[in-house]
């Protein structure tokens, strides 16, 4: 069993689908950061068998929300003082742009690639968006 | 600035200016020959259209206004590969209002997002044609004297239908109003569109499959296009098509005051000898949709209450 040191300050981002770590790390663009980021991959889980974990240091900004778009499963801890302050519950953003990608080949994005892929929450209750220009749902598979 | 890309960028109140407008104009034509004088409106159509065009050019033309455009994505520099957005900057230097057809869905949204002028959606693939939702509406206003306490039916391809879906969000928003969906299982509305719009809305509603069981009940048909490449195979399209087809016969126990109406073009699901009947409203709802494209235009720039 591998173990990561306790964080005494910073976020765990946790209940990440096993394999899409990777993904969320370049999503918040963590490469950029220049504070301690701990990916562990494959972590054993009771609720998900395996997972994957990421651990952020220190103090920062990010928007985290977008993080419920991407996978509702996620949970965010806020760590202070070695300890769990905060465990965030993700909101829906009500807009996201180039998060989810839309692949409605009548859309005018299928032809115009400097368009930014913006999506509308339309049904928060059922996780609905809908692309801004051409209204069709964001489907899982369509990722 | 206003544009107009879905019918429901109008609030009720302003759409029921709108066909109040529209019916000043029916009455007093003279009157507002003379309201866009010195204006322009662009029609960019980047696929071709008949009525939709020239309902456009002849609504300016009667207001006193210019036109100018292109009718086709090869005559304009989208076939060098400008984008929409380019486009409309440019068209903004050239007129005062823009009417844009395009058949990828959200084309006229990217256009109002970058235009100096105001936007109307004149149709965007499959997705939204407000000015034909406005025309419906004008039709049915006119004709019936209300749009609230209405039972409508709508008969044909619900499912791809865009008038239909338009038309749907645009009547549940007036009181009373019921709806009876006549189609093929393949072509029933969208799942979104009875969730999302009938269901969340508590509207009354009931899904049949043929047209002769609930003629009576009908204050308005709506007839639309049933396509033969909407069927997975020939021989349901062939086994089905005549379920959807409206003939003098069928009208038999419809009432005296129902309406017939079709955003055109009618290939067969209306046969012609349904014409003649004092009923079918088809051909005027056309001339409705130069009234109802003139309201918008002079409301759109800011001409609705003035004095000619």
């Amino acid at each position: 069993m591998l173990n990561i040191g306790g964080l005494h300050q910073g976020v765990v981002i946790d209940h990440i689908v096993a394999g899409m770590a990777m993904d969320i790390y370049d999503y918040l663009e963590l490469g950029k950061l220049d504070c301690c980021v701990a990916i562990i991959k494959n972590a054993s889980s009771r609720k998900m068998g395996r997972k994957d974990i990421i651990k952020i240091e220190g103090p920062f900004a990010l928007d985290l929300d977008t993080l419920a778009v991407l996978d509702p499963n996620i949970t965010v801890n806020m760590i202070q003082d070695d300890t769990i302050v905060e465990k965030r519950k993700l909101r829906l953003p009500e807009k996201v742009t180039n998060i989810l990608r839309c692949k409605n080949p009548r859309c005018i994005t299928s032809i115009e690639q400097e368009l930014p892929h913006v999506f509308r929450l339309t049904n928060p209750e059922k996780r609905v968006y809908r692309c801004a220009y051409c209204e069709q749902k964001y489907k899982e598979s369509n990722k | 600035m206003r544009h107009v890309i879905s019918p429901l960028d109008l609030t009720v109140e302003e759409t029921d200016d709108i066909l109040a407008l529209a019916g000043k104009i029916m009455e007093n034509p003279e009157k507002y020959a003379h309201a866009c004088e010195g204006k322009k409106l662009a029609t960019c159509f980047y696929e071709p259209s008949t009525r939709t065009r020239l309902s456009f050019e002849a609504a300016m033309l009667n207001l006193g206004g210019k036109t100018l455009g292109f009718h086709s994505a090869d005559s304009c520099s989208a076939s060098k590969g400008e984008s929409v957005a380019d486009t409309i900057r440019i068209i903004s230097c050239y007129a005062d209002i823009c009417a844009m057809r395009h058949p990828k869905e959200g084309a006229p949204f990217v256009a109002s997002q970058f235009s100096g002028i105001p936007v109307i959606n004149a149709g965007d693939g499959g997705h939204n044609h407000p000015t034909q939702t406005l025309t419906d509406l004008l039709t049915i206003s006119k004709l019936k004297g209300r749009l609230d306490n209405l039972t409508i039916g709508f008969c044909g391809d619900l499912k791809f239908g865009r008038t239909v879906h338009s038309l749907i969000n645009a009547m549940v928003r007036y009181p009373g109003v019921k709806f009876v969906l006549i189609s093929p299982d393949e072509l029933r509305i969208p799942t979104y569109l009875r969730e999302e719009t009938l269901d969340a809305r508590g509207i009354s509603y009931k899904e049949v499959s043929r047209l002769d069981e609930v003629m009576p009940e009908l204050d308005i048909l709506y007839m639309t296009r049933v396509q033969k490449e909407r069927f997975f195979n020939e021989e349901d399209y062939i086994r089905l098509k005549d379920s959807f087809i409206l003939t003098k016969k069928k009208l038999e126990n419809a009432r005296d005051d129902m309406f017939i109406l079709h955003p055109l073009p009618r290939v067969n699901e209306i046969s012609v000898d349904v014409d003649t009947d004092p009923r079918a409203a088809f051909f005027r709802q056309a001339q409705y949709g130069v009234y109802a494209r003139m309201a918008l235009i002079l409301t759109l720039l800011g001409l609705a209450g003035k004095e000619y």
